[in-house]
């Protein structure tokens, strides 16, 4: 087991998880009474992945994300409050109620942008990237994407000049193991992480994410190497979401039952947790952390009830940055 | 003042941009080589006011042909701190990248409440008319006015290219340039100074009373040509080049139908939803009880471009074509 990492951020790792977990629980039940409108997809049973990869990352280093969206600011320090309001549709959401769930940005913590077309934000992320390394800000970047969008072309498009151009990137591909319904397996040609030695940058591959640390480790290397100026890494990530693709999909034909219940007996805090009881860290303290971010998940609730919904006038801001009378 | 061609001016904007400010960096397929004649002196990598010899390749890059992700690229990196200008060659390429475009470009400020800005400017050029056939003469502006979040230019004289395009580059918005190829070799007067035309701003190329010519990049040197030769036989036509297309003059075309009480809109893309669709259907909409005769576009038809000269040639309005428009309008017999 590993020392050199303190207990002090083994528990805010966990902290992150839990806060991701609970969040999406709370986010889940609210779908099924109506109370979010639109598509939610959670990140349950994948927190080891979301919370090692934002852990290894700086506080202003960028990262950009997807569909399965709350876990990428959550992980990064979002609070949880205008991230609710969000998902409900209010004025005081973290993107005015114009995001949504699919949609979540907060620029105070470095996320960028989630995205709701499949690849589509990577190449915004080797963006940064790219500003990063033009400007000599010592800043990192980080996509997430899932192993369906691992199939799509300007993944490679932005590997390429992120590789020749040495940009401090870091390629993260969430293998959930399916895209919606499709097993990876049945779609994908080799293997994800070994596409990038096509490109001459390291690709390697974390096959127990289900293990917070397993991951930071992998990323810290990829963001250590971002930034010294070696240029950018595929990590590849395999894992499993415990939930539907998105909440009340009611879909759940193409995994089967025993595949399931062997990765929901695999749990990301239960590991977590287990290996924080061997620090000598107290079932109370645990129970402590989580009874905290349950409350900190009901204010963030209380907020966003408590919150108007945005003026009817707002819908008509934020188009352009420059004053624009003509249109 | 100088005379300067319309490419040239280009070329004077982008330099006088990057010497202003460093955040400002050029990147694009041949860029590097001074290929399409806006990023360096001449031909050879030894003339003076050779970009990559200026500035560096940190502010000057050439970059693979990834159209999709180098617009993904630019937008990334103009959310963060950087200004690039994306010269994406051929206007044709565009559709490339049109996820990033649409998805990325045009609603990353919107969709987060403005915790973005997106100060980048894509130019390209549309090669029209010069038998390239069906793959690179696209004039596909009238796709992107259908786009909320884009501001789109056309300029057609140097002058406007220049100011145009310096006001782009400041702008805080995304911006896409299209250039027509066979306005590159136009000469004009172009003032020294770094200067910039606002954008949303028409030009009035001609003043006139009887009728309001709208004319589009290309088209406006023929429908100055047709003013000019109307103006002979003792009609007025007053000349307006909305020079940007998002945002557009509104008042200008209005303005200047409610006086003349005729249009006649010309352009170089296809007809269907095109820009002149949309002055036309804005004219009908405010100002219907001005016009004295019905409002006439002159467009590329809906069909593909043929690559053979003999065929090529009458897809796009002409100077002939303008002209017996004008006369229809105002009730002149044809020549
Ligand atoms: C360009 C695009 N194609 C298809 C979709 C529809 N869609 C949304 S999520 C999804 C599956 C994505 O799978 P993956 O990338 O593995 O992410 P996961 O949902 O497993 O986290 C699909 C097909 C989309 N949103 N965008
Ligand atoms: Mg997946």
């Amino acid at each position: 087991m590993r020392t050199d990492i303190s207990t002090s951020t083994l528990l805010e790792m966990q902290r992150r998880m839990t806060r991701i977990r609970r969040f999406e629980e709370r986010a889940a039940k609210m779908v099924k009474r109506g109370l979010i409108p639109g598509a939610v997809h959670t990140s349950i049973g994948q927190e080891a992945q979301v919370v090692g990869a934002c852990m290894a990352l700086d506080d202003d280093d960028y990262m950009t994300g997807n569909h399965r969206s709350h876990g990428h600011p959550i992980g990064k320090g979002s609070s949880l409050g205008p991230l609710m309001a969000e998902l409900v549709g209010k004025a005081t959401g973290v993107c005015r109620g114009k995001g949504g769930s699919l949609h979540l940005a907060d620029f105070s913590v470095g996320s960028l942008g989630e995205s709701g077309i499949v690849g589509s934000s990577i190449p915004i992320a080797a963006g940064s990237a790219f500003a990063s390394k033009i400007l000599g800000r010592p800043r990192v970047s980080l996509a997430f994407f899932g192993d369906g969008a691992a199939n799509q072309g300007v993944l490679y498009e932005a590997m390429n000049m992120a590789g020749v151009w040495k940009l401090p990137v870091i390629f993260l591909c969430e293998n959930n193991q399916y895209a919606l319904s499709t097993p990876a397996h049945t779609v994908t040609s080799g293997d994800i992480f070994e596409r990038a030695a096509g490109f001459g940058i390291p690709g390697v591959r974390v096959d127990d994410g289900q293990d917070v640390l397993a991951v930071y480790d992998a990323v810290k290397t990829a963001a250590d190497r971002a930034r010294s100026g070696e240029g950018p890494s595929l990590v590849e990530v395999m894992t499993y979401r415990f939930n539907e693709h998105s909440e009340g999909l009611r879909i759940d034909n193409y995994r089967d039952k025993e595949q399931v219940g062997e990765w929901l007996r695999r749990d990301p805090l239960d590991y977590l947790a287990a290996r924080l009881r061997d620090r000598g860290v107290t079932d109370e303290h645990l129970k402590a952390l989580d009874a905290e971010v349950m409350d900190e998940v009901d204010r963030a609730v209380e907020f966003a009830n408590e919150s108007p919904y945005p003026e009817p006038s707002v819908a008509f801001e934020d188009l352009y940055t420059d004053e624009v009378t003509a249109v | 003042m100088s005379v300067m061609s319309y490419l040239g001016a280009i070329g004077a904007a982008q330099r006088e941009a990057m010497e202003a400010d460093e955040r400002v960096v050029i990147m694009g397929e041949d860029v590097e080589a001074n290929v399409y004649g806006t990023t360096g002196g001449g031909k050879s990598r030894s003339s003076e006011g050779d970009f990559l010899q200026l500035f560096g390749r940190n502010r000057i890059r050439n970059t693979p042909i990834s159209e999709e992700g180098i617009v993904g690229i630019a937008a990334g990196a103009a959310m963060t701190g950087l200004r690039p200008i994306v010269d994406l060659s051929y206007s044709s390429f565009l559709y490339m990248a049109m996820d990033q475009f649409v998805n990325q470009v045009a609603k990353n400020r919107y969709m987060f409440g403005g915790q973005a800005s997106m100060p980048v400017v894509f130019r390209s050029a549309m090669f029209y008319g010069l038998n390239t056939g069906a793959h690179h003469s696209d004039r596909p502006y009238p796709m992107f006015m259908n786009v909320p979040g884009l501001k789109i230019i056309a300029p057609a004289s140097p002058e406007d290219a220049k100011g145009l395009l310096r006001a782009a580059i400041d702008s805080d918005d995304p911006v896409l340039a299209f250039e027509a190829v066979k306005l590159w070799g136009l000469k004009g007067e172009v003032s020294d100074e770094a200067f910039r035309i606002p954008l949303g701003v028409a030009r009035t190329a001609r003043k006139g009373t009887d009728v309001t010519l709208v004319a589009i990049s290309g088209s406006v040197p023929d429908a100055c040509a047709a003013a000019d030769r109307l103006a002979e036989e003792g009609v007025s036509v007053e000349v307006i080049d909305p020079r940007t297309l998002v945002p557009l003059d509104t008042t200008a075309i209005l303005t200047s139908v409610a006086k003349t009480g005729r249009l006649v809109v010309v352009e170089p893309a296809h007809r269907t939803c095109g820009a002149a669709a949309e002055i036309s259907a804005l004219v009908a909409e405010e100002v219907f009880d001005a016009l004295k005769a019905p409002i006439v576009r002159l467009t590329a038809p809906d069909m593909q471009i043929p690559f053979s000269p003999s065929l090529e040639q009458q897809m796009y309005p002409t100077r002939d074509g303008i002209t017996a428009a004008l006369r229809r309008v105002t009730g002149l017999k044809p020549a």
